[in-house]
C-alpha cells in the first residue's frame, strides 16, 4: 500500500524527517542554536524538544565553531548528529571544523573512521536580513572533497534527502533556502529517501535546458510555464546535489536541447554555473551546443537591505524568462 | 640502596603518588614507554635527516612525562585527541612504533596507510582519535566524543591534548564552555612548553598560568610540573575520577619544555642556548623519573640497561619494518575521501 501523501511545507517536511530519523535510530540527535523551546529561528525544529527531550534536541551556546566541532566529534565516535546553523552565513565561523576536520578526517586516517554528521544551513536572500544573513555559500563547501553538498528544492526532496543524509556515512551539508520553508507540496508519510548525487528532470522540454538549484528551480519552472505560450519548450533540471554532481543527467539533457542556461542565486562568478558550464564544455555535449552557455547568477555585491535592491541582486522570474527566450531565439 | 629498598616495602605511604598507586612492573613499563617515545622521535629525526622521511615533524622530546602521566591512568577504551606534536601521546596511548614509522615513511602499513603522516598520526583501535594539524582543532572534537560517551553511557573519558598556543584560539573557549555547561567526561590537558612556535606565553597570553582560565568555565584548573611523571599522573588520576563520576571536566596545565625546535624549519632564534641547556641537563623528564625509580628501589642499573636495550631493538625493528613495507599505489590516490559504498 502506498504511503498517504499530504501537503506539507518544506519546513514541516524537514521536521518530519528529523522525527523519523530519531524514531528509527537512537544515535540520531539534534544540535543547534535555539532549536529547543524557541523552535529554531525558522521554526524548523518546532516542538521536537517536547517530543524528544532536551537531551536529544540540544540547544548549544552561540558557538558555531565549537558546536560544529562537537557534532564532528560525536559523529566520529558513533553518534549521528544533525547540526543546525541558524543562518548559513554562520558557516564562516565554523569553516575550520567543516573543511579541515569533518571533510578530511576519514582520508587523513586512511579510512579508519567516518564522520556521519549532517549540517543544515538556512540560506539565501529575500528576507530583508541584509548582507550577513542572506548569502548562498554552498559552492564554498562544494569545493571541498570529503563533503557532500545538497540543495533540496521541494518539500518531497527536503524530507527524502535529509533521511538519505542521515543514513549516509559521510558528512552531508544541506542548504535550505529560507524562502522555501513555507512552500507546500506533496510529501508521503513514513520513511523514504531521495538519493544524494542524482539530479531531477522536473520538466521535460526540447528547446533549451535550464539547470537550476534550490529556490531557482521553482522560478525556472514558472519561467518555463510563461514561455510555453510563446512556443518555447523548456527543460528544467533540478541539480539537487552539487557535490557529487550528477553530470550525466545534465549532459544528456543538453545533448537533447542543445542550449544551456544555468540559474542560481549565489554570486555568479566562480560558482555552480561555472562548474556546470565547464563540465558541459568538457563533455561530449559540447558538440551538440547551438549557442554559447548562459549563466544567470547573483550580482557581484553583498545582499543589500533595501527590498527593491535585494530583489535586483538575485535572478527573478522575468530575468529567467528573458534569458531563456534570448537563448532559445539565438539573440545574444 | 639497601635503605631505599627497605623504604619501598615499609613506607611506600611516604612516597609520591605513582609509587603508591602502581606496581614496580607497571612503573618499569612507564620508563620503557618514555624511552620508547624519546628513541622513536630521535629515530624519526634521524630518518628525516637521511631523507627517508619527507615533509616536516614536530618533536616532543622533553615532554615524555606529560604524555605518559596523562595516559597511564586512562583505560584502554578511553579516548584522546592529540596535536601536531603528538607522537608521544600516540605511543603513550598504546600505539606500536613500527606502524608509526611506517606512517612516517608513507607506507600502506602505517596507521593512516600513508595518508596522514606525522601530523595526523592516529590509532583509533587504542582510542587515539588523531593528531591534528590545526591548533585547537581537536578540542571541540574531544568534547563531541565526550558527548557521545555521555549519550551512549559508555563510561569513556576523553582527554584533549593541546599546547599553550591553542589556549588563545576561539575553539578553546567555545569547547571548554560547552563541556562545563554539559558536565561532560573530558579532560583538557594544556601542555605548556613555553612557546607557540616562536612566541612565548609571556608575549601571547594575558594570564600567567593557563590553568587560571579554568575559573572562567567553573572547572578545576590544576598546574603540574609536566616533567615529573608522578605529578602529572596524580592530576590525571584525579581528573579521570571526577569525569567518571559525572562531575565534569578539568583543565590541567602541564608545564614542560620541548628540547627541539617547533618543527624542522626552526632556527631557535627566540630562546637562548643556556635556557635549552638548562632544561636538557637539569629537568629532563626521563632522567628525573629514572633517578626516582632508582632512589626508591624500583629499578637498578641493570634493569635500566635492559629497558634501553629492548627499546633500541624495538626502534631498529620498527624502522626496518617501515623500510620494507609497500608504498600505496598511485591508482589509490582517491581512496578514503568518501566511505566506499558496497
Amino acid at each position: 500500500m502506498d504511503a498517504m501523501v499530504r501537503e506539507l511545507s518544506y519546513a514541516q517536511a524537514i521536521q518530519e524527517a528529523m522525527a523519523i530519523a530519531m524514531d528509527m535510530d537512537e544515535r540520531v540527535f539534534l544540535m543547534g542554536e535555539d532549536i529547543g523551546v524557541y523552535g529554531g529561528a525558522f521554526q524548523v525544529t518546532g516542538d521536537l524538544v517536547e517530543r524528544y527531550g532536551a537531551d536529544r534536541v540540544i540547544d548549544t551556546p552561540i558557538s558555531e565553531l565549537g558546536g560544529a566541532g562537537v557534532a564532528v566529534g560525536a559523529a566520529l565516535t558513533g553518534m549521528r548528529p544533525i547540526f543546525e546553523f541558524q543562518f548559513s552565513d554562520f558557516a564562516t565561523l565554523a569553516m575550520e571544523q567543516i573543511v579541515n576536520q569533518a571533510a578530511k578526517m576519514r582520508f587523513m586516517l586512511g579510512g579508519e573512521v567516518s564522520v556521519p554528521v549532517v549540517m543544515r544551513f538556512p540560506a539565501g536572500s529575500g528576507t530583508g536580513a541584509a548582507a550577513q544573513h542572506s548569502q548562498s555559500l554552498e559552492a564554498w563547501l562544494g569545493h571541498v572533497p570529503g563533503l557532500k553538498v545538497i540543495q533540496p528544492a521541494t518539500p518531497y526532496d527536503a524530507k527524502g534527502m535529509l533521511l538519505a543524509a542521515v543514513a549516509d556515512p559521510d558528512p552531508v551539508m544541506i542548504f535550505e533556502h529560507k524562502l522555501l520553508y513555507k512552500m507546500k507540496g506533496p510529501v508521503p508519510e513514513g520513511y523514504y529517501t531521495v538519493p544524494i548525487g542524482k539530479a531531477d528532470i522536473c520538466r521535460e522540454g526540447r528547446d533549451l535546458t535550464i539547470v537550476a538549484t534550490s529556490i531557482m528551480v521553482q522560478k525556472a519552472l514558472d519561467a518555463a510555464a510563461a514561455l510555453e505560450s510563446e512556443g518555447i519548450d523548456v527543460e528544467v533540471v533540478d541539480l539537487r546535489t552539487i557535490r557529487p554532481m550528477d553530470k550525466q543527467t545534465v549532459i544528456d539533457s543538453v545533448k537533447k536541447t542543445s542550449r544551456l542556461l544555468c540559474v542560481y542565486e549565489a554570486v555568479k562568478t566562480l560558482g555552480i554555473g561555472a562548474e556546470v558550464s565547464a563540465m558541459i564544455a568538457e563533455s561530449e555535449a559540447f558538440d551538440y551546443l547551438d549557442a554559447p552557455i548562459v549563466r544567470l547568477g547573483g550580482a557581484e555585491t553583498p545582499i543589500p537591505y533595501n527590498p527593491e535592491l535585494e530583489k535586483a541582486t538575485v535572478p527573478q522570474i522575468p530575468d529567467i524568462v528573458t534569458a531563456a527566450r534570448d537563448l532559445a531565439k539565438g539573440v545574444r | 640502596m639497601a635503605t631505599a629498598s627497605k623504604a619501598v616495602t615499609d613506607s611506600r605511604a611516604n612516597l609520591p603518588f605513582v609509587y603508591r598507586q602502581y606496581s614496580a612492573e607497571q612503573l618499569k613499563q612507564v620508563l620503557h614507554k618514555m624511552y620508547l617515545i624519546r628513541r622513536f622521535e630521535e629515530g624519526a629525526e634521524e630518518c628525516y635527516t637521511r631523507g627517508l622521511i619527507h615533509g616536516t615533524m614536530h618533536l616532543s622530546i622533553g615532554q615524555e612525562a606529560s604524555a605518559m602521566g596523562i595516559c597511564m591512568p586512562l583505560a584502554e577504551d578511553d579516548q584522546i585527541t592529540s596535536t601536531h606534536r603528538g607522537h608521544g601521546h600516540c605511543i603513550a596511548k598504546g600505539a606500536e612504533v613500527k606502524r608509526m614509522f611506517a606512517e612516517f615513511f608513507g607506507k600502506t602499513t602505517g596507521y593512516c596507510k600513508g595518508r596522514g603522516g606525522s601530523m595526523h598520526i592516529a590509532d583509533v583501535g587504542k582510542g587515539n582519535l588523531g593528531a591534528n594539524g590545526i591548533v585547537g582543532g581537536g578540542i571541540p572534537i574531544a568534547v563531541g566524543a565526550a558527548l557521545s560517551s555521555k549519550m551512549m553511557k559508555t563510561g569513556k573519558v576523553v582527554v584533549s591534548f593541546f599546547g599553550d598556543g591553542a589556549n588563545n584560539e576561539g575553539a578553546f573557549h567555545e569547547a571548554l564552555n560547552m563541556a562545563a555547561v554539559w558536565k561532560l567526561p573530558v579532560i583538557f590537558v594544556c601542555e605548556n612548553n613555553g612557546y607557540g612556535m616562536s612566541t612565548s606565553t609571556a608575549r601571547s597570553t594575558a594570564v600567567k598560568n593557563i590553568a587560571e582560565r579554568a575559573a572562567a568555565y567553573s572547572m578545576p584548573g590544576v598546574i603540574v610540573n609536566g616533567n615529573i611523571f608522578s605529578e602529572v599522573a596524580e592530576a590525571s588520576h584525579q581528573a579521570i575520577a571526577r569525569a567518571r563520576a559525572g562531575e565534569g571536566p578539568t583543565l590541567i596545565e602541564s608545564k614542560t619544555y620541548r628540547h627541539r625546535g617547533h618543527s624542522k624549519s626552526d632556527r631557535n632564534r627566540y630562546r637562548t642556548k643556556e635556557e635549552i641547556e638548562d632544561w636538557m641537563s637539569n629537568r629532563d623528564p626521563i632522567i628525573l623519573f629514572e633517578s626516582e625509580l632508582r632512589e626508591f628501589g624500583f629499578i637498578d642499573d641493570k634493569g635500566i640497561e635492559a629497558i634501553r636495550d629492548a627499546v633500541a631493538q624495538e626502534i631498529a625493528e620498527g624502522i626496518e619494518f617501515a623500510k620494507a613495507s609497500p608504498s600505496p599505489d598511485i591508482s589509490e590516490t582517491g581512496n578514503y575521501v568518501y566511505t566506499e559504498q558496497a
